[in-house]
């Protein structure tokens, strides 16, 4: 059976994993970092995903997509209060938030579906293989509309999705097989953009969620939002200047918060520095961490809510908690560690790197599913209850939070009036009591036998799979046929939205390739230069002037070429500065033998 | 009049309710995996939750014992470990592991547990009370003329105002709470007396006597659980206005 591979799909970064024997390794990509930025550039030479998009947020603002997980089965409405934050275009269509670009409208899925692209090629390159199949990790707390649009994703990018599995579930895979543990633990995962928390019994092999919480909307964007919005405040009272209109400036000013919020994990004061626009000079300010502290304190007080909440509907005291384990980015930061250190009142494990433990979990996952991993089983839950919609808008339960899945609930239909031929059904997911305050998942019409009232019987049953996204079947008892229904989707894409994409995706591919081949071939070649100049600056008195020359006017031609859009002709310069720079690199390796055989003759002697 | 004895409750002694395997059509004797094909079957739509989980249909339950058999079914059942196999067989994975999943949160929780019996047992579970039991009568109807006056008053009344209001809120409280821990207290009683029964009905033939005292508990059992509810969410109310 093909190999299977674990996807963290982040809101800030991604990562890919496979298992290597018993051990999960991530993927690096050619500069050595395992970590794909979640961020897609859409420039007039094609697509760009990852780092050298990263470098886009700022010169091209307006067609930089990144942190789009926030968006992510959800409409318009869900996210008004941070659209200010985001320079790309939304609308919404369908009850699925659109992104315009350009020309183009692009679905959040679509996005995504790029960076899997993204790491799929990766994976290919690293491994000398064909990657068809999957596994991607979601928080714990995504409802069933995100989990939905994480599986469309995948599909959109040419992957098979064999399982969707919780962020946190995976931490703790990766864990249990690092370290053997037995007992309660619980896992606080704090990312880029979304919050967990999953508390579990780890006994003989077996993974079991007793309960789970979180929110989806708060991680590591928030924090870097609320230093964003302190220094746009200063800046506007010394300069009179408003950012908010230069969004250049305003992608700038977002990724200096967030260095400035990771230097000061490790540093007490640093200093923000940003280039002020219209010649108004550069602005610069010292920020220390009680500071900083002081500005995302509520928000970490907001995670602590979740916690207790979850240690209640897993019936336990904080003290039963034997292990807790930190999961995200944004749990590196001092402040985090010391609040859940006192909710629990132990020292948080975080032995395994914090940005990496969800994607070597997703990989522990996908070789159970291929069968090399049998003594590990994860028996998760349904982090939100499902019910529907019943007389006067009342939310009806069906399936409760925090049931093992997969978990199926039964519901028999009938007629109040005679001849009556339909029943329309409203899912909805939530804890409110009133549906309309719960989330709206589906809308469907149920088709019933004309017969008079209350003789029809027709059993709807929901099914959560071990994905924790809904399936629905219907069955008229009384003829024992199962009927087909078209389920609705109310924040989804529809099954022919999907199937279309997936043939865009197809026809970008080429295009795609070519900005690929063209990007790979420019980094390439500013590495080459770079080499080249160090190399002159080493040898350069080795070597004639004429060769010194040849070789200078080769890194002119290949500058020029860089420019260019054709990666062939810069191959090509690569290629001939390689050739000029040949005698000088031998001198330089005889040379530096010549050293080092010096070197340790010295070191022999002494 | 005398009145006919109620028909005997039906009890079934559920096995796996087939015989064939649904691949190779041979018998099984095995109880999950066709002994010719290895292939899973499907657990019966008859299959009450003590035989899913080998666990007799008493109220006093070895959790750890549950437990046990809930992971090595699980081991058994469990979607993940069915990718590579046909889709017939990932089905009945499917159906398998969300029955046993259901099976084993209703046993592990006593309450769920004492209203599942009495489904199998009586037909139904408890009845959905929506005026206060009889003993409770006067204490309930006092409690909510008192919580309907604090609601009303509290926004913008004087909080001195309140507090004999408030203290006398928190006395009902702790009156209701002490029921309750009676209620809890003959909720144990019951489970036992079931069980002292059931043990003893397994060496004797079901005579009339035992019909009528398994039909008093069961009786019993029903109207604890409702009025268990009731007051449970009664106090739940009374907290709730109180914070």
């Amino acid at each position: 059976m093909a190999r299977i591979l674990g996807i963290d799909l982040g809101t800030t970064n991604s990562l890919i994993a496979y298992m290597d024997g018993q051990t999960p390794r991530v993927i690096a990509g050619k500069q050595g970092r395992a970590m794909v930025p979640s961020v897609v550039a859409m420039t007039d030479n094609g697509l760009i995903v990852g780092d050298p998009a990263k470098e886009h947020l700022v010169r091209n603002p307006e067609r930089t997509i990144y942190s789009v997980k926030r968006f992510m089965g959800k409409s318009l409405a869900d996210v008004s209060e941070e659209l200010k934050y985001f320079p790309y275009k939304l609308h919404e269509q369908g009850g699925v938030i659109r992104i315009q670009v350009g020309g183009k409208t692009y679905s959040p899925p679509q996005i995504s579906a790029m960076i899997l692209k993204e790491l799929k090629l990766r994976a290919e390159a690293h491994l000398g293989e064909d990657v068809r199949s999957v596994v991607i990790t979601v928080p714990a707390y995504f409802n069933d509309s995100q989990r939905q649009a994480t599986k469309d994703a995948g599909m959109i990018a040419g992957l098979e999705v064999l399982r969707i599995i919780n962020e946190p579930t995976a931490a703790s895979l990766a864990y249990g097989l690092q370290r053997k543990t037995q007992g309660t633990i619980a896992v606080y995962d704090l990312g880029g953009g979304t919050f967990d928390i999953s508390i579990l019994k780890l006994k003989q092999g077996i993974f079991e969620v007793l309960a789970t919480n979180g929110n989806t909307h708060l991680g590591g964007d928030d924090f870097d939002r609320t230093i964003l919005d302190r220094l746009l405040h200063e800046i506007r009272a010394e300069s009179g200047l408003d950012l908010g209109q230069y969004p250049d400036q305003m992608q700038a000013l977002r990724l200096e918060a967030e260095q400035v919020k990771i230097r000061l994990s490790d540093e007490l004061k640093t200093q923000a520095t940003i280039e002020l626009p219209d010649g108004k000079g550069v602005f610069r300010r010292e920020i220390t961490r009680d500071q900083l502290e002081a500005l995302v304190g509520d928000l970490v007080e907001r995670t602590l809510g979740p916690c207790r909440l979850a240690l209640k509907d897993a019936a336990l005291q904080p003290s039963q908690i034997d292990e807790v384990v930190l999961v995200g980015g944004s749990t590196r930061m001092p402040l985090v560690r010391q609040r859940v250190q006192e909710l629990f009142g132990r020292v948080p494990h975080c032995e395994l790197n914090p940005d990496e433990v969800v994607a070597l979990g997703a990989a522990v996952q996908a070789d159970i599913l291929s069968g090399g991993t049998q003594d590990m089983l994860l028996l998760d839950v349904t982090p939100l209850s499902l019910g529907i919609e019943t007389m006067g808008g009342v939310m009806s339960p069906l399936i409760r939070r925090n049931t093992t899945i997969p978990t199926s609930a039964k519901e028999m239909f009938t007629t109040y009036v005679d001849g009556q031929t339909s029943v329309d059904i409203h899912i909805l997911q939530g804890e409110r009591e009133l549906a309309k305050d719960n989330r709206s998942l589906a809308r469907f019409q149920l088709k019933l036998p004309p017969l008079p009232a209350g003789v029809p019987r027709v059993e709807v049953q929901f099914l959560t799979d071990a994905n924790g996204i809904l399936n629905v079947t219907a069955k008229d008892v009384r003829t024992n046929q199962t009927q087909s229904i078209e389920v609705k989707p109310s924040h989804g894409l529809t099954d022919e939205e999907v199937e279309r994409m997936i043939g865009e995706s197809f026809k970008f591919a080429a295009e795609d390739l070519k900005a690929r081949q063209l990007i790979e071939t420019r980094t390439e070649a500013e590495a080459i230069r770079k080499a080249t100049e160090k190399a002159l600056g080493l040898g350069g008195r080795l070597i004639g002037p004429e060769e010194t020359e040849d070789i200078r006017a080769s890194l002119a031609s290949l500058t020029a070429a860089t420019a260019g859009e054709d990666h062939r002709a810069i191959r090509a310069c690569i290629a001939d500065v390689e050739k000029a720079t040949h005698h000088l690199a031998e001198v330089l390796m005889d040379t530096s033998l010549k050293e080092a055989l010096q070197n340790k003759k010295l070191d022999e002697l002494s | 009049m005398e009145q006919k004895p109620a028909a005997p409750p039906k009890r079934t002694e559920l096995h796996m309710a087939r015989s064939m395997c649904w691949h190779c059509q041979s018998e099984i004797t095995g109880e999950y995996f066709c002994e010719q094909c290895v292939k899973v079957q499907p657990l019966s739509k008859e299959l009450d939750y003590f035989t899913c989980l080998g666990v007799p249909r008493l109220l006093n339950i070895d959790l750890a014992a549950l437990e046990a058999k809930f992971y090595a079914l699980s081991r058994s059942f469990h979607p993940d470990f069915y990718h590579n196999k046909t889709d017939s067989e990932q089905a009945i994975s499917l159906g398998n592991s969300a029955l046993l999943n259901t099976a084993y949160r209703t046993l592990k929780d006593p309450v769920q547990r004492a209203e599942y019996l009495l489904k199998l047992e009586a037909g139904s579970a408890k009845d959905i009370r929506t005026s206060p039991p009889a003993d409770l009568f006067e204490e309930i109807l006092a409690l909510q003329e008192d919580l309907e006056e604090y609601r009303q008053a509290s926004p913008d009344q004087d909080p001195a105002a309140l507090a004999p209001l408030k203290a006398k809120l928190a006395s009902d409280r702790d009156q209701l709470e002490q029921r309750q821990r009676g209620m809890e207290a003959k909720l144990a009683e019951l489970f036992n007396a079931w069980d002292r029964l059931q043990t003893r009905a397994g060496f004797a033939p079901v005579d009339d006597q035992l019909r009528k005292e398994r039909e008093a508990i069961l009786k019993d059992l029903r109207e604890l659980l409702s009025n268990r509810t009731y007051l449970r969410n009664i106090i739940t109310d009374l907290v709730a206005a109180m914070a």
